[in-house]
């Protein structure tokens, strides 16, 4: 069975369509367009075609998507605490549920402390927030965790499911999108609710490289994993209206084929290539005390310090720690360089980061060439009044 | 020990263009690779063979190109090699391809372990390792960056929760995906690459599924569509923050707070 299907009457053999298949999948033979194994499915043609004499075989529509409401946020608790990213969920979540006049509500899986945990969710304007407590959730069980999520999914029967896209939620989501047999589309960087109650998801592929707008138009419910630190936190409501509801926790409910036998925390000891937030410290700063300080700036922003080639030579850092040909090539989200003049060695290394901001008081400085947001005044007077700044929270 | 380790063949290079015509992908390369994280997976799986003793196969769904990728896999020291490859498979998303590959698992008789890469370099998601699990009934544990033990009835490994670590006992069969840096791999041996130069791939077909329920499998068994595909935003035009100190400062911490980095 070919999923591609040529329309022999409607096809003109232009070959519009072999030059823009991304993987060469289609050639020009005897009895009209040949498909090979190598067509992904992707569309790139049925789209093209300006004879439109090609189409997918296309599935028929299998569920009653009127059955399906409202929005469930996957309730992570890590260190028995609620993950910050549920909350930027449930204010995504609220956004998206306005469109349909939906209902946002949450559930949650663990052991001691989650009902208490639960009802912080009220305060934001949760609606229903189930609650699976027992013993046998401390510590998380991919197996017994999803038994409990899908329980509370059968019974809701939501539209949408958001789960975070930390570890767990991109160990427990595909489990869930499997079982009822549904789409998942993860890490998503934005979401929009269609009217007709399917969601627009939006994810990066290759790396970064391109982003690909997804639908499941055909199933439910409609399950993505959304990035930590991309949507924004809910407020807290005027009056909270929402209910904690306690669910039946069967032994069979728990029953799970993992043992989980030592939890701890996370010394975290990232190299500079992996960190997400960098200030990279150079000649500007003089001494060893100022060097402190800019990594006081450094630790604020939950990032680390790194160094130019010279600051390194100085003996200020070490190589781990150093940006540059002779040092490591870095991709952070946010990179602030502090007193640095910028030398090819150095910017070639860090141009990719997707925020550059440079702090220098010499306005010519090679650096603000590759810098987004450029502020041309002294590092001692700036770092100082930002790292204020931090830790008023701004006021 | 019976060791199954599913790999994928990507693209050599992630730097795809998208041409702003049609707003779909640039022709890409032909040049493919090894998804550089299914290295681990495979090392991780030698070690444990080279422990216990038992067999390393390896399984991919793809193309028929497939084969080069497996000559690699036989060169670092894989026993077996399958692939997945039928028409039929073509355009299946994560529920459609975690099921194809379960279905395949199914076919050479099952695994005591399976083994994954924590995720392919071209689609990022990181979920089929999970999803595979979940077909299977088996329990698993992503993302693991060490095994703390292992013999021939358990395995316990720790793995990676945002600010924790834990560590997780499963008794066999099942399945764990395994983060960079949980071994280092080994690079193929000429030595192997000789003598294993004739050795084949199995391919397997749709017709040689369990399950030959059409509507699982490819477009059709997949419910996700991709709508299209566009460039990420860049930020592009450069902004002068103006002021004096306390006014750059104070400024600066808005951009920052509004970007959600404090």
């Amino acid at each position: 069975m070919a999923l591609l299907k040529f329309d022999a009457g409607k096809c003109n053999l232009c070959g519009i369509c072999i030059n823009k298949c991304p993987f060469g999948a289609l050639s020009m033979e005897a009895e009209g367009i040949d498909v090979n194994e190598k067509c992904k499915m992707c569309g790139v043609c049925v789209k093209t075609c300006p004879e439109k004499a090609i189409r997918f075989e296309q599935k028929a529509g299998s569920v009653d998507k009127s059955e399906w409401n409202d929005i469930l946020v996957y309730g992570e608790q890590t260190d028995g605490k609620i993950h910050p990213v549920v909350f930027e969920l449930i204010g995504e979540a609220q956004k998206l549920a306005k469109v349909n006049n939906y209902n946002v509500k949450a559930v949650l899986t663990g052991g001691r402390g989650t009902k208490e945990n639960a009802e912080e969710l009220l305060n934001y304007g949760v609606s229903h927030v189930y609650v699976y407590e027992h013993e046998n959730f401390t510590g998380f069980k991919a197996d017994c965790y999803a038994d409990a999520a899908a329980d509370c999914i059968a019974t809701v029967k939501p539209s949408v499911v958001l789960i975070g896209a930390t570890p767990l939620g991109r160990s427990l989501a595909p489990r869930l999108a499997t079982r009822f047999h549904t789409g998942l589309t993860a890490d998503c960087t934005k979401l929009e609710m269609k009217e007709n109650t399917d969601l627009v998801q939006i994810r990066p592929a290759f790396g970064g490289n391109i982003m690909a707008q997804i639908v499941i138009s055909n199933s439910r419910p409609q399950f993505a994993t959304v990035r930590y630190k991309v949507m924004d936190t809910a407020k807290k409501a005027e009056n909270p209206k929402g209910q904690v509801i306690m669910c039946n926790v069967t032994e069979d409910l728990v029953k799970s084929k993992i043992t989980v036998s030592e939890i701890k925390k996370i010394i975290k000891n990232k190299s500079i290539e992996e960190e997400e937030v960098l200030v990279a410290a150079g000649r500007g700063v003089k001494s060893e005390k100022d060097v402190e300080m800019v990594r006081e700036l450094a630790e604020l922003l939950g990032g680390q310090l790194a160094f130019t080639r010279p600051m390194v030579e100085a003996g200020f850092g070490d190589t781990a720690h150093q940006i540059g040909l002779s040092g490591r090539t870095v991709k952070p989200k946010l990179i602030i360089t502090v007193g640095v003049s910028g030398a090819i060695q150095f910017t070639a290394c860090m141009n990719s980061a997707e925020c550059i901001v440079a702090i220098n008081n010499d306005p010519d400085a090679q650096i603000f060439g590759v810098a987004h947001y450029c502020i041309v005044d002294d590092l001692y007077k700036i770092v100082p009044e930002l790292i204020e700044n931090i830790k008023k929270g701004g006021i | 020990m019976n060791i199954v380790v599913c790999i994928k063949q990507v693209p050599a290079t992630s730097q795809v263009e998208i041409d702003p015509e049609s707003g779909t992908l640039k022709r890409m390369g032909a040049e493919s690779k090894t998804n550089p994280y299914d290295l681990f997976g495979i090392e991780t799986a030698l070690r444990i063979k080279e422990k216990l003793g038992g067999t390393v196969t390896a399984v991919t769904m793809g193309p028929p190109q497939s084969e080069e990728m497996m000559k690699d896999a036989f060169s670092m020291g894989v026993d077996r090699a399958v692939i997945l490859s039928d028409k039929k498979f073509a355009g299946s998303d994560v529920l459609a391809t975690s099921y194809t590959i379960s279905q395949g698992i199914s076919a050479i008789g099952g695994a005591d372990i399976i083994i994954c890469g924590k995720q392919t370099t071209d689609g990022d998601t990181a979920q089929i390792g999970p999803a595979i699990a979940e077909h299977l009934h088996l329990p698993h544990a992503a993302w693991v960056s060490e095994i703390v033990s292992i013999d021939n009835e358990k395995i316990s490994v720790r793995q990676n929760l945002s600010d924790l670590t834990q560590i997780s006992e499963m008794s066999y069969p099942c399945l764990i995906t395994v983060d960079k840096d949980i071994v280092v791999p080994r690079l193929p041996s000429y030595k192997l690459m000789k003598t294993t130069k004739d050795k084949k791939a199995e391919f397997l077909s749709f017709e040689d599924m369990p399950d030959k329920d059409l509507s699982r499998y490819g477009l059709v068994g997949s419910p996700t569509v991709v709508e299209r595909i566009f460039p990420p935003d860049k930020m592009e035009e450069q902004v002068y923050i103006k002021g004096n100190a306390a006014e750059k400062a104070k400024a600066f911490y808005e951009i920052l707070t509004a970007k959600k980095f404090v």
